[in-house]
């Protein structure tokens, strides 16, 4: 495939605002529509993005995603450089969580995000060292 | 059942979008954790959620949902209903608390997506 058939996208997320969380994951989804993308695609690669946007604003204090849509598929890679996952087979339990009691009372750190990532791409890699970062790679086939 | 329908069930007062009343509505999700909601995709759908914040429209607006209804008499900010005007989503309150809200839905007949439990 010829570099000119990619469209790149890139966001840096700020870690301090958590109103604003999902800005980025809400502009891939216009920009996927407006390619005139698959809407079940759209939103598996708006869900998925929009759970790892919020992961990043909870837990690591911001990073930058990265989004390449291909004329076959999407990959998403998020970078951030927050405390990194201790556990991540732990982490990738439906209800596990680590995030304090005050997410919870703005509706996340139910323990569903790095599930819900899974479960809505085709591919999902984690790469994460404590104290350094984390990236986490996703595609989702159009 | 339509929007303007669950508005009338509910005895919700529309807060904004009432120029989508007239949308189909097929299924309904109640919670306030709002990675359950992004668990199950389901068509057509409408949140009711005790929650008040941003996050509520973009959850509903990556799922494509179509109304979001706040119970317990929640009442949304200016920033709130401007994230749900510019995505053309409904928004609503109602006095009810959020089991009274759902059963009276569950009873005319709107249920909970295709989860297979029901």
């Amino acid at each position: 495939m010829a570099m000119s058939d990619e469209i790149r996208l890139r966001f840096e997320i700020s870690g301090d605002d958590f109103t604003r969380a999902g800005e980025a994951s809400s502009s891939v989804k216009k920009e996927l529509k407006k390619l005139g993308i698959d809407p079940q695609a759209v939103r598996k690669v708006a869900i998925a993005m929009y759970e790892g946007e919020i992961n990043m604003v909870i837990h690591a204090n911001g990073g930058a995603i990265d989004v390449v849509i291909h004329p076959d598929c999407i990959d998403m890679i998020l970078k951030d450089n927050g405390p990194g996952i201790e556990n991540v087979a732990l982490a990738m339990q439906e209800g596990y969580s680590t995030a304090p009691d005050n997410v919870r009372s703005l509706g996340f750190g139910a323990g569903m995000g790095l599930p819900n990532m899974k479960k809505y791409t085709d591919e999902m890699q984690i790469e994460t060292e404590r104290g350094v970062g984390t990236t986490v790679t996703m595609k989702v086939h159009i | 059942m339509t929007v303007r329908d669950i508005q009338e069930i509910l005895h919700a007062t529309v807060i904004s979008g009432e120029e989508h009343t007239d949308r189909e509505v097929h299924t309904a999700c109640g919670s306030d954790m709002m990675s359950d909601v992004l668990a199950f995709v389901k068509d057509q759908s409408v949140l009711l959620t005790g929650l008040v914040n941003p996050q509520v429209v973009r959850t509903a607006d990556m799922m494509d949902m179509v109304c979001i209804v706040f119970v317990r008499g929640k009442q949304p900010d200016e920033a709130i209903v401007r994230l749900a005007e510019s995505r053309d989503i409904v928004l609503m309150n109602t006095n009810l608390r959020m089991f009274t809200a759902c059963g009276l839905l569950y009873d005319r007949g709107l249920r909970g997506g295709n989860d297979g439990n029901e």
